[in-house]
């Protein structure tokens, strides 16, 4: 009786999701096919003949590996010499290193804007030192889309990298050297090997969150188009039938990366490996190499705090004042005044308040559920429903947003269609698909940490199913809940790329604002905006880590 | 002293009127199967009100799934428990009120010592002072008043083990079940820790069931022990009778220390059974297993049931090979001249390695001796 009801349960849950992530995207792939007299492949004849789908193609391909290289040339060594050696500034800088986290993509991208832009701090002040005439550079095309990747994208390398050796027991080094290995056949033969499925799970992220980037190449990209860019400006033409074939095109990018890498582990293999005791820190004894790992290191820190730094400064700039001078001539509260007191400014903040919460809770009730299955006998259906979960994650958010704008656009309830768009219900559930990866993967790997001998010694003592969730799953799954909450929240909160396509004038979040802020010359509120956005980011993921670790 | 649900009265029901005693708990024909193997294959033991008994086995044998079987995390495939006559293969763990220790303890790392203990209580609807106080009584009851607002992680791996055991004992269960209690435990503490268990168990008169791969464990706090292989019951009895009358070859074996050999029963000698072992013919008395009166047999023999003599007629001719010192004696590794190795004991630095030997049976063999039914290879 009771396997029944959790049958229909699960049963119930992956048609839910079969609903939400993979019959849009089915819905997209016909879509494609589809003219107004029937089926036909004019669409996909028109995307090979034309020269710009397949630069854009290329685009995000090349664009994508280069990030990966470069983000691992950053992440690896970082890691490596965070956890082998003591150097001066070390404990300072090992706070920086993760901050490209708590920016949000569009923040980032305006926070470089300010920063390296052409009337941006660093390019005037180099004008000024240099007394040039045109500013010294440009910030656009594919290095500049380089650029903001390799400075956010890095920490996926660097943080997959330290959690990896986190768990390499010092004691093998130790046998290496009593082996006679010197330290770079010990980094070639022990280290390395041990790392591989670690830095492969980094380069996987890496090359997804690249492939899907849209807000570095949509700010940054002037001539230089990629295919989330491209889809966009299809889509904004009325050429909806070849949007779609661009968009499974892009898909296809990602399944066939997804599949190159498929030995790749998730991160929970990592986080629940065995833990081995850290080796002592080698000390860095030559006086002139510590002065310059000292300077290094403070310029790396310099450069990871600079777009927080200049997000913070430009926030206080009353608009219009500020044009050619190295540093704004002018400072005002008004920016974030403006944005509690006036209700259009307000308005976005709360929009994006009420819809990252709401997403948030639907994903980690959904990721729940999924979880308490994945651990149940049903091993069947549970792996449909993690495969379900996990497909949003390989599938970029531009294609999500087009394929659930289509999906949603129809009312034809019997063929499970009914009309959202427009609606201020498109954009959460928008989110909701997106943060099922991440949610479900932190509260899966939290329920398959637990000891089953708990649940069992919950029943002996006569604690029914519910006391049992209650008094000793939820409680012991905190960690992971706050986790996985956290990072969705944090995702949907910021969120640029779906709410672009998706957004309607009552459900306007704050990246669309930054956007109009921006395109209104409003630098000041603009920054305000990333401003908020930051410190939110910041503060939920301390609250996610500190819950965490106090449970 | 209310926590265990028999105290003095209830046990003198058991030691009351023999012939009148039902058992307390019974397994009957109880058979799981996992996919291709058969884990649990048809095992029956019943247990008197109080008694302990162990299951002991090598890894694999069975007996875990047999001691969840009971909890009822698994349903068997065929066989019932029985508790007093009450059919309890049906009921869920959460209502079958048998308490269970785990092997690794599985306390909730998030409750303290004392919402541990009270976890149960709760359960049963204990609330207030009530629950305090039976809380306070269980943790005294395993030495550890007071540690009430203690962490769980906070506790030694003895701690731990007694926390655990009083969580098991304070809701009252009507059967006991250990798993490996003292498997976590270093050699020295697992020594005392098995001796407090047994007290205490004897002192609640608790009916206990609990799963050990050593053997001392189980003859120490057994009163019974159903020794298991490959998911079979290969014999139930006291440690004595294990130890002294094994029902076959396997018993023998892994019931202390033992070396085999065969030989062939030749019949009735001048005393006792004639039986040639090698070139040699021995008369055994004791220790012979009913129904092995002829032909080729396994000899099971224990080193103490074994002598060392000058190489001389009537004796086994063989090398030494090994010798180790264990205290009051000296075990010496044999090699026959037939090819086997033979353990006897002997005085301490009586031969050295290397030198030739022949063996006999003791003159106090007293039930070191046993054949059994040769298997065919």
């Amino acid at each position: 009786m009771r396997r029944r009801q959790g049958g229909a349960g699960a049963v119930a849950l992956l048609l839910l999701l079969i609903w939400l992530v993979v019959y849009p995207l089915v819905i997209v792939l016909i879509e494609g096919f589809r003219g107004p007299g029937g089926w036909t492949l004019e669409y996909l004849r028109l995307f090979f003949q034309r020269h710009n789908e397949a630069a854009a193609l290329w685009g995000s391909l090349w664009i994508s590996l280069a990030t990966v290289a470069l983000a691992a040339l950053i992440g690896i060594p970082l890691a490596y010499l965070f956890w082998r050696y003591d150097f001066p500034g070390r404990r300072i800088l090992g706070g920086l290193v993760a901050l490209p986290a708590v920016l949000p993509p569009l923040v980032g991208v305006i926070a470089f804007l300010f920063l390296y832009g052409e009337s941006g701090f660093t390019s005037l002040l180099v004008q000024r030192v240099l007394r040039l005439e045109e500013p010294p550079w440009r910030l656009q095309g594919a290095g500049a889309i380089l650029l903001v990747h390799a400075y956010s994208m890095y920490v996926y390398f660097y943080l997959f990298t330290r959690a990896a050796l986190a768990s390499l027991d010092a004691a093998q080094l130790e046998a290496a050297a009593s082996l006679g290995a010197g330290r770079w056949r010990t980094l070639r033969r022990v280290v390395f090997p041990f790392l591989y499925s670690a830095l492969m799970g980094g380069a996987l992220l890496t090359f997804m969150t690249a492939l899907a980037s849209f807000s570095a190449p949509y700010i940054f990209g002037g001539g230089f188009r990629v295919m989330t860019t491209q889809i966009v400006a299809t889509r904004l033409n009325g050429d909806d039938q070849l949007a779609m074939i661009e968009t499974a095109s892009l898909t296809l990018v990602a399944l066939v990366a997804l599949w190159f890498l498929r030995g790749a582990p998730s991160t929970e293999n990592l986080s629940g490996g065995r833990k081995g005791i850290a080796p002592s820190l080698i000390p860095i004894r030559s006086r002139w190499l510590r002065v310059v790992a000292g300077i290094l290191g403070w310029v790396l820190a310099l450069v990871l705090l600079l777009p927080h730094l200049t997000l913070l400064l430009v926030s206080f700039v009353p608009a219009g004042t500020w044009t050619t001078e190295p540093l704004p001539p002018a400072y005002t509260w008004r920016n974030y005044l403006a944005l509690v007191q006036d209700p259009v400014r307000s308005r976005p903040l709360l929009n994006s308040l009420w819809l990252a919460t709401a997403a948030t809770i639907a994903a980690v009730v959904i990721a729940l559920l999924a979880g308490w299955m994945a651990v149940q006998r049903r091993r069947a259906l549970a792996r449909s429903i993690q495969g379900l979960l996990a497909l949003p994650w390989a599938v970029p958010g531009t294609v999500f947003a087009i394929a659930l704008a289509t999906a949603f656009s129809v009312h034809a309830p019997l063929t499970g269609r009914i009309i959202l768009v427009g609606t201020i219900w498109l954009l959460p559930l928008a989110y909701l698909v997106r943060n099922l990866p991440i949610t479900s993967r932190a509260v899966t790997a939290g329920f398959r940490a637990l000891d089953p001998a708990l649940d069992e010694a919950a029943a002996t003592l006569g604690a029914g199913r519910w006391r049992t969730l209650r008094r000793v799953t939820l409680p012991l799954l905190r960690p992971a809940l706050m986790a996985g909450a956290s990072l969705a929240f944090v995702t949907a909160f910021g969120d640029f790329v779906t709410s672009i396509m998706l957004y309607t004038y009552d459900t306007r979040p704050i990246s669309m604002e930054i956007l109009s802020s921006l395109r209104q010359s409003d630098v000041g509120v603009a920054a305000a905006y990333g401003v908020v956005l930051m410190a939110v980011s910041a503060a939920v993921f301390a609250i996610g880590a500190d819950r965490g670790s106090a449970g | 002293m209310c926590v265990g649900p028999a105290s003095g009265e209830r046990q003198q029901v058991v030691k009351g009127d023999a012939a009148e005693r039902r058992p307390f708990l019974r397994l009957e024909n109880l058979t799981k199967r996992f996919d291709q193997t058969t884990a649990v294959d048809d095992v029956s033991v019943s247990l008197d009100r109080g008694e302990m008994l162990a299951l002991l086995g090598p890894s694999g044998s069975g007996k875990t799934t047999t001691l969840r079987l009971l909890a009822g995390f698994e349903v068997p495939d065929a066989g019932r428990v029985l508790v007093e006559n009450d059919d309890v293969t049906a009921v869920e763990p959460v209502r079958r009120r048998f308490g269970m220790v785990f092997q690794h303890y599985a306390l909730f790392p998030h409750l303290d010592v004392g919402e541990n203990v009270a976890f149960g209580l709760e359960s049963l609807g204990v609330r207030g002072d009530a629950l305090n106080g039976r809380v306070a009584r269980a943790l005294a009851l395993v030495d550890l008043a007071g540690y009430e607002r203690r962490r769980v992680g906070q506790l030694s791996g003895g701690q731990q083990q007694r926390v655990a055991l009083a969580r098991a004992l304070a809701p009252e269960p009507r059967v006991l079940l250990l798993d490996e209690p003292l498997s976590n435990l270093d050699p020295a503490l697992r020594e005392r820790t098995r001796r407090e268990i047994r007290e205490l168990i004897r002192r609640l008169g608790i009916t206990t069931v609990f799963v050990t791969h050593e053997q001392d464990e189980a003859f120490d706090l057994g009163d019974r022990v159903a020794l298991l292989r490959a998911g079979r019951l290969e014999q139930v009895g006291t440690p004595e009778d294990l130890y002294a009358l094994p029902s076959n070859a396997f018993v023998a074996e892994f019931i202390g220390r033992s070396t085999s050999i065969g030989v062939t029963v030749i019949g009735p000698g001048e005393r006792g059974l004639r039986v040639a072992v090698e070139q040699v013919e021995w008369d055994l008395t004791e220790g012979l297993t009913p129904g092995v009166t002829q032909g080729p047999a396994l000899m099971v023999v224990r080193p103490e049931a074994l002598r060392l003599t000058q190489p001389t007629t009537g004796a086994i001719p063989g090398r030494i090979t090994e010798r180790r010192f264990t205290g009051s004696a000296s075990l010496y590794a044999v090699l026959t001249a037939g090819g086997t190795t033979l353990e006897v004991s002997g005085p301490p630095r009586s031969v050295s390695i290397g030198d030739q030997v022949g063996i006999m049976p003791s003159r106090r063999a007293g039930g070191g001796i046993h054949l059994f039914p040769a298997v065919p290879a």
